[in-house]
């Protein structure tokens, strides 16, 4: 009996100290499940969009620029969009540090938006609302720095 | 026999568990990541500034440290950028609030690597170094001067190295000694009937003055601490010696820092900063007038004539991202002040915008509390930790700080 005791006392304290020693005590990962494509439908099906930073690798902190391609589901390339930018951080309840601008269109329906900054390390959206002769349409784009 | 040896086996265990409680594990990969990324060493080259085409040369840098402890430059005589931006205190003055000919409203911000800033005051009402250092020439309890002062003073006494950096200046003699936009009624009253060109040509030699102290002020840089010989140690895969060995605890308050307290969150990259703006329901200060923090200086800053894409800055449109895409409304805003860096923190109590927090260990009490903004919605959460957890996170800042 006494035993036992000595067991279950034994079991609690090894269990607790491994709980200290061993315990991941980050913020909660982005969910494994993420969509990361960078070229995705709009919600309503009525563009193909494609996202790429114009300047390669994005860096955490640095304004930088994003291209955004705008084709139709039959492959041809939207003209005169306008596209307005937001997003943020669904896990900290936060928008975008700045204030993007779609800025310039760059012809064969690539468009290029200024202003954008991720000011921290963790999962950040990026929601583009395009506007377009064909239709209003929106798409939702996952990063993770 | 066998009840012994089971009692010997329990006490066996328990006593490398033990070992294992004390002696933190090994950084994983992901973790020597986040620590190479807070090393002095992740921070890239000074990047030029665009605005100031004076901001790295030598001479107007020279200048620029004469004018930063120029006393005369103040209406009294006795201030100068270093009565508050002291040279052996990190840059500050150790005070809750400024005090020069009279006491501002904020805190001195120390000047290490200030030149990175996209943003400069706690609000970031200004978004260049020398448009900065000109705001407080001519605030009343600051220098106390006046954009024709300044002119004037400059022409009496400094007038050749001047020249020398920014060409002639221009014929004063005609112009009050004392006028400016933003003085007393006098002062604006002679600045108002000064011509627009005289206005514009005392504006000129006023902005050049700010960029040659903000030539200067590029040259104030971070030193290596502790903490960085340990990350730099580590991301080369080798064990950190002498200080650079950081003891138990400061690990255990590293992994706080990057983990359960999530300071990272804000405080991130080598200066340990997002550059960013942030309520976090730090308390008003009674007798100072009401406070709204980054709501008010957006303003102060879109209107500001010595901004990015101001007549006197010497940047193209194009290189004005952070005021062109800055968040000009929003709830966010109200009460929000810069993210400190923490380097050198645990040295420079009190701390917040107006020194409304006397010690390190309050502030961290004030993270755990997480009590609610005079104005405003505070960005901070409740935390539970301990107390052994709160003076792990005081040992890690003091690595930063050593």
């Amino acid at each position: 009996m006494i035993s036992n005791w000595r067991y279950l006392v034994a079991i609690i304290g090894i269990a607790a100290i491994a709980a200290i020693a061993f315990s991941k005590m980050h913020m909660a990962p982005p969910p494994s499940e993420l969509d990361l494509a960078r070229s995705k439908p709009s919600e309503k099906g009525i563009y193909a969009v494609s996202i790429d930073p114009e300047a390669g690798e994005v860096k955490q902190g640095e304004l930088h620029n994003w291209i955004v391609a705008l084709k139709t589901p039959d492959g041809k390339a939207v003209d005169g969009a306008k596209i307005a930018v937001d997003g943020g951080m669904p896990q900290h309840g936060h928008g975008l540090p700045t204030a993007p601008q779609m800025t310039g269109e760059l012809g064969e329906g690539r468009y290029r938006i200024e202003g954008v900054k991720f000011n921290m390390g963790g999962w950040w959206e990026l929601k583009f609302a395009i506007s377009a002769p064909q239709g209003d349409d929106n798409v939702v784009f996952n990063l993770v720095l | 026999m066998r009840r012994l040896l089971s009692s010997v086996s329990i006490a066996v265990i328990v006593a490398a568990g033990l070992l294992t409680a004390c002696k933190p594990p090994e950084l994983t990969e992901a973790e020597k990541k986040t620590v190479a990324s807070l090393s002095l060493s992740a921070l890239p080259p000074l990047p030029p500034d665009p605005t100031n085409k004076y901001a790295d040369l030598p001479a107007a840098a020279a200048f620029g440290a004469t004018l930063f402890f120029e006393q005369r430059m103040s209406i009294d005589g006795v201030v100068s950028c270093a009565t508050c931006h002291q040279l052996d205190r990190q840059f500050q003055d150790d005070l809750p609030l400024a005090k020069a000919i009279g006491t501002t409203d904020r805190r001195t911000m120390p000047l290490a690597d200030v030149a990175r800033s996209p943003f400069l005051f706690w609000d970031g009402r200004r978004d260049s170094l020398w448009a900065q250092a000109l705001t407080p020439l001519e605030e009343p309890r600051e220098h106390g001067g006046n954009r024709t002062f300044s002119a004037h003073f400059i022409k009496a006494h400094l007038a050749d190295r001047y020249e020398r950096i920014f060409g002639p200046l221009p014929d004063l003699s005609a112009l009050p000694a004392n006028a400016g936009p933003l003085g007393n009624d006098a002062e604006k009253a002679a600045w108002a009937e000064m011509s627009e060109d005289q206005r514009q040509a005392v504006n000129r030699v006023f902005s050049n003055l700010g960029k040659a102290i903000a030539a200067f002020e590029r040259s104030i840089v971070h030193e290596k601490t502790r903490f960085d010989r340990f990350a730099d140690a580590v991301t080369v895969g080798k064990t950190p010696e002498g200080d650079a060995a950081l003891s138990d605890e400061e690990i255990y308050g590293l992994r706080l820092f990057t983990g359960k307290a999530n300071c990272i969150e804000c405080h991130n990259g080598p200066r340990f900063t997002d550059d960013h703006f942030h309520n976090t329901g730090i308390p008003a200060v009674a007798g100072l007038p009401e406070d709204l923090g980054r709501e008010t200086a957006v303003k102060q800053v879109q209107s500001d004539p010595f901004n990015c894409l101001g007549a006197f800055s010497d940047a193209r449109p194009e290189a004005c991202g952070e005021l062109r895409f800055m968040v000009t409304s929003g709830p966010q805003l109200t009460r929000a002040y810069k993210t400190p860096s923490l380097r050198g923190a645990a040295g420079r109590p009190p701390y917040m915008h107006a020194g409304q927090i006397k010690r390190l260990e309050d502030v961290i009490d004030h993270y755990v509390r997480a009590p609610a903004s005079p104005s405003g919605k505070s960005e901070v959460v409740p935390l539970s930790i301990s107390e052994r957890e709160r003076a792990a996170l005081v040992a890690f800042l003091k690595t930063i700080s050593d």
